[in-house]
């Protein structure tokens, strides 16, 4: 089936079985691997992009129901050499061991702020419920997230 | 993991959603989030023919104050559930609850309609409805039915919807200032519930268990102690009267049992 899909703002037109992941096609067909396939069954946020804005586990979405939206990776975050303010955050605090976890982390935290500008430290972790680090690295990610937010990523 | 290969019918009306099933028949399912029908497909566990999207059906996707219920399209997603002024008001715990539905991320697709539809008993929203007496309107070949919750949850992943029938609007009753409680006792914050009970108490009480059987339950027992002015001990004794819950590797029987009197009895004192 032919598809149209807003990958970091430019149009990626792709003709793709229907049983095709999103986190398949936006891997292997366009070739922006920075999104991580961790569970497979949606439970650990590995592979979290944002559609039309908002969080979503990629593994668990058709490209076919994305076909016509706009799609946002974590390669899509950075303008030109300049972080976005949560990828800065992250690295200013440490908001990652392995670093396995974190780009789905980063788009869930972009789209949490996105909803919510001023977090408290339990919204994050509510927030963030859906992403997992296995090196069980939460305090430093949510110290990342909330300084996000008090350095007004969202506002 | 893959799924099986199917074909792909994206239908642009609810009306087209119909023709399509009865196209199909049993061999079609309905798309509409995904988060339920995806997992159990890419698992192997479920292998339709042909997929039938509905989740641009954006008309079905709506809160509206209907008089003396608010009505919600089947389409409406978790997270417009959880964020709705209306129902702050009219009906609270639906809106709380749906903020309970598994992560952020899935709240972003799941929909009200097709957690409903799915049927499945660890579900958060089936014992919501319960509660507060909800009814279902389904879509048909033949037009439209109204199918009371009482009767809409038939049996494991079964409801009364038939194979050509499209789920499109929930009716949930206008219960403004009542008491209400939502427990839902888990390990993990984004899993299902082990045991979960909806309670909304407005004159009488409606009482819905998660997780308690095969299918989504009424608490029958506990509602008629309250009516008959039990104490919320005595009321939540019998809790696990009537129901069938099934071992797995999150609890024992005997603790499912002895969780649903706990929670019970948490929330009839939330509630107050």
């Amino acid at each position: 089936m032919q598809i149209s899909i807003t990958v970091n703002g430019t149009v990626q037109r792709s003709d793709v079985e229907p049983r095709r992941l999103l986190v398949q096609h936006l891997r292997d067909d366009i070739g922006l691997t920075g999104t991580n396939i961790g569970c497979d069954t949606s439970s650990c946020g590995a592979c979290t992009v944002l559609l039309d804005g908002e969080s979503v586990k990629s593994c668990t979405l058709l490209a076919v129901q994305a076909d016509g939206r706009s799609v946002t990776t974590i390669e899509g975050l950075a303008t030109g050499e300049s972080m976005h303010p949560v990828q800065e955050a992250f690295r200013e605090h440490h908001g990652l061991q392995c670093g396995y976890c974190t780009p789905g982390m980063v788009m869930a935290a972009v789209s949490l702020l996105a909803e919510q500008p001023d977090p408290s430290e339990d919204d994050v972790r509510e927030g963030l419920e859906g992403n997992l680090c296995r090196c069980t690295g939460y305090h430093n990610i949510v110290k990342a997230v909330l300084a996000a937010a008090s350095g007004g990523a969202n506002r | 993991m893959i799924p099986s290969a199917f074909d792909y019918v994206r239908a642009d009306s609810a009306d087209a959603a119909v023709a399509a099933l009865v196209e199909h028949g049993e061999d079609a399912k309905l798309l509409a989030g995904g988060h339920s029908l995806l997992p159990l497909m890419k698992l192997r566990l479920a292998a339709p023919a042909v997929l039938v999207d509905i989740g641009r059906l954006s008309d079905l996707s709506y809160i509206r104050d209907a008089g003396d219920h608010v009505a919600i399209g089947a389409l409406t997603r978790h997270r417009d559930l959880e964020i709705s002024d209306l129902l702050a008001e009219q009906a609270p715990i639906l809106r709380h609850a749906a903020g309970e539905v598994g992560d952020p991320q899935v709240r972003h697709r799941g929909t009200i309609g097709g957690s409903v539809a799915h049927g499945d008993p660890a579900s958060d929203l089936p014992a919501v409805l319960l509660a507060l007496r909800a009814t279902l309107v389904a879509r048909g070949p033949d037009g439209e039915r109204a199918i009371p919750v009482d009767d809409f949850f038939t049996g494991f992943l079964e409801t009364a919807l038939e194979p050509t029938e499209l789920l499109t609007e929930i009716r949930v009753p206008k219960v403004a200032g009542a008491g209400w409680s939502f427990q839902k006792f888990n390990r993990r914050a984004q899993d299902w519930a082990i045991v979960g009970v909806a309670l909304v108490r407005n004159g009488t009480a409606g009482v819905g268990l998660v997780n308690m059987g095969a299918r989504p339950l009424r608490a029958a027992a506990v509602e008629a102690a309250l009516a008959s002015g039990a104490s919320a001990t005595d009321a939540a004794s019998v809790a696990a009267d009537g129901t069938d819950p099934s071992a797995d590797l999150n609890a024992s029987v005997e603790f499912r049992r002895h969780l649903a009197e706990v929670l019970v009895r948490r929330a009839i004192e939330e509630a107050g």
